[in-house]
């Protein structure tokens, strides 16, 4: 059963990844997104992640992509050309995404005894064990955090404020 | 007692087709009240003559908007197009899937008075919410129509501003009830005494602040009168769904009804004790089949109170401009939601002993 469900979000997963990148109008793209995010989102639910996969669907799904879709609608994006991309895409990015493929490859087999494996479904984070972590264990680093967000809106405000 | 998984499907999928009719029904039959309470609140009679008291109107407007020609206009974003109206109706008829209501009544193991009881269900519903905004959105966007546009831009802002102090006004339940499990917040808000009603959240829990935040949240949630900005005739014609005909504007119409119910029901759960009677034992029932029809009795009044408010707000209350709109949901409801989690917190804090 957790098998199946991983493979079919799985698979929808890449799939969106994959139509984000071939489509060629801003809101195609924008919408595979909105696949991508929801399917991760179940992927989280398999992992026993509830309040992350709520979360990842209220904030991800729901409020930021409605912000991209609105700017795309706002800016009445049309379609792109397709271009066979830069050089620089054609020499570094291919033999770099492999060499970086490669690394981590090794790193996961060569260290494999050294990570817990998490199965699908075996176990359920709850939201009361979460909060605990969160507001308990690990009070000081998530309130730096919340203050790290609180400047970057005060950034964005005195970007954003027109001069007098 | 064990199920099998033969007969969980099974139970299940009777239960899923039955809530689905049931709503439906309901939505054809709150456009009716609709029309009748508007009608008597504008000193006129309403729809009146098909059937007793136009009780047939609902079925004459389905086969109406049935028989109507599907317009597909030119210039549209052709699957686009399509879709919307199916995301925004499947979006309302989800959410209804978590809602309980009526008593944990357990046949053969499986709950028969909610579709599927989830730890999460309240967050789950405002998931279901957010992404319901996608059928708006691209409606409008899809339409190819500046009308269209212009109503799906405003709808979006609104959602997401809006959405906000929702989520706000909900954390001071949460933090009572611990848990977010729609039962467990009910179950917080029983009492035995005739005097139960008091501790539902709008009164013993001192929520009523919160419950006010809620309810103007959500009338802007779905769109309604006095935030029916997206489609306001007067400036918009129809706003997002000027292009949509036949049964495709019935979908968004569906979409809004069903919505209403479910916000309905989530206040009720939430703040008025959800199928537990106000007064305690008395008019609870005792034996199962009694306990079952009352605790479904109780809750249908509850939620037809609401949509009685809905209607009863849409026929008094003049549309707000847009920047008072956005004012009021950003500089009001939203401090008076956190100032709300902060009282709520220490009232807490003091009140219980230190853990």
């Amino acid at each position: 059963m957790h098998l199946a469900l991983f493979c079919i979000f799985g698979a929808l997963c890449v799939a969106g990844a994959l139509n984000l990148l071939l489509q060629r109008h801003p809101i195609n793209s924008a919408l595979s997104l909105i696949v991508v995010m929801s399917s991760l989102a179940v992927l989280y639910l398999l992992l026993g992640a509830e309040f992350l996969a709520a979360a990842q669907v209220i904030v991800y799904s729901g409020a930021i992509m409605v912000l991209f879709t609105f700017v795309i609608m706002l800016l009445n994006a049309g379609r792109e050309q397709r271009t066979h991309g830069s050089k620089m895409a054609w020499v570094l990015g291919f033999p770099g995404a492999a060499v970086l493929l490669a690394l981590l490859a090794d790193i996961f087999i060569t260290h494999s005894g050294d990570f817990h494996r998490v199965q699908a479904g075996e176990y359920v984070v709850n939201t009361a064990m979460l909060s605990g972590v969160l507001f308990r264990d690990l009070l000081l680093p998530f309130e730096v955090t919340s203050i790290l967000i609180l400047i970057a809106i005060l950034g964005a405000v005195a970007l954003a404020r027109k001069e007098h | 007692m064990e199920t099998s998984l033969l007969t969980f499907l099974i139970v299940n999928l009777i239960k899923i087709v039955v809530v689905v009719v049931i709503l439906l029904m309901e939505v054809a039959y709150t456009v009716l009240l609709e029309r009748k309470l508007v009608g008597r609140i504008q000193n006129r009679w309403g729809p009146s003559r098909v059937g007793p008291f136009g009780l047939l109107q609902p079925l004459a407007d389905g086969a109406k908007l049935f028989l109507k020609e599907d317009l597909m206009p030119l210039a549209v974003e052709r699957p686009l197009y399509v879709i919307a109206p199916m995301i925004a109706l499947g979006c309302a008829l989800t959410s209804i899937a978590v809602i309980p209501f009526g008593a944990n009544i357990q046949w053969h193991g499986v709950d028969l008075f909610q579709i599927s009881d989830v730890s999460i269900g309240l967050l789950i519903l405002l998931g279901i919410t957010s992404i319901g905004v996608y059928g708006i959105a691209l409606s409008g966007w899809s339409s190819n129509n500046k009308y269209s546009l212009l109503g799906a831009l405003r709808a979006s802002a609104q959602v997401i501003s809006y959405e906000l102090a929702l989520g706000l006004a909900l954390v001071g339940v949460i933090m009572r009830a611990g848990s977010l499990r729609l039962r467990d917040i009910v179950n917080v808000q029983t009492g035995h005494s005739v005097l139960a009603f008091l501790h539902w959240n709008f009164f013993g829990g001192f929520q009523f602040v919160a419950f006010f935040v809620y309810l103007m949240a959500a009338y802007a949630e779905t769109n309604r009168s006095p935030f029916d900005l997206p489609e306001a005739e007067s400036e918009l014609t129809a706003g997002y769904h000027t292009e949509y005909s036949s049964m495709k504007f019935a979908m968004f119409f569906m979409a809004e009804y069903a919505n209403m119910i479910t916000v309905g029901c989530v206040a009720t759960l939430l703040f008025f004790g959800g199928w537990t009677s106000p007064f305690g034992h008395f008019l609870s029932g005792s034996g199962p089949i009694s306990i079952a029809l009352f605790s479904v009795f109780w809750f249908v009044a509850k939620v037809f109170g609401f949509l009685f408010l809905y209607i009863w707000v849409r026929g008094t209350l003049p549309r707000f401009r847009y920047d008072q709109l956005m004012g009021f949901g950003w500089k009001f409801l939203v401090p008076v939601a956190i100032a709300n989690i902060v009282v709520t917190g220490l009232w807490m804090g003091l009140s219980l002993p230190a853990r």
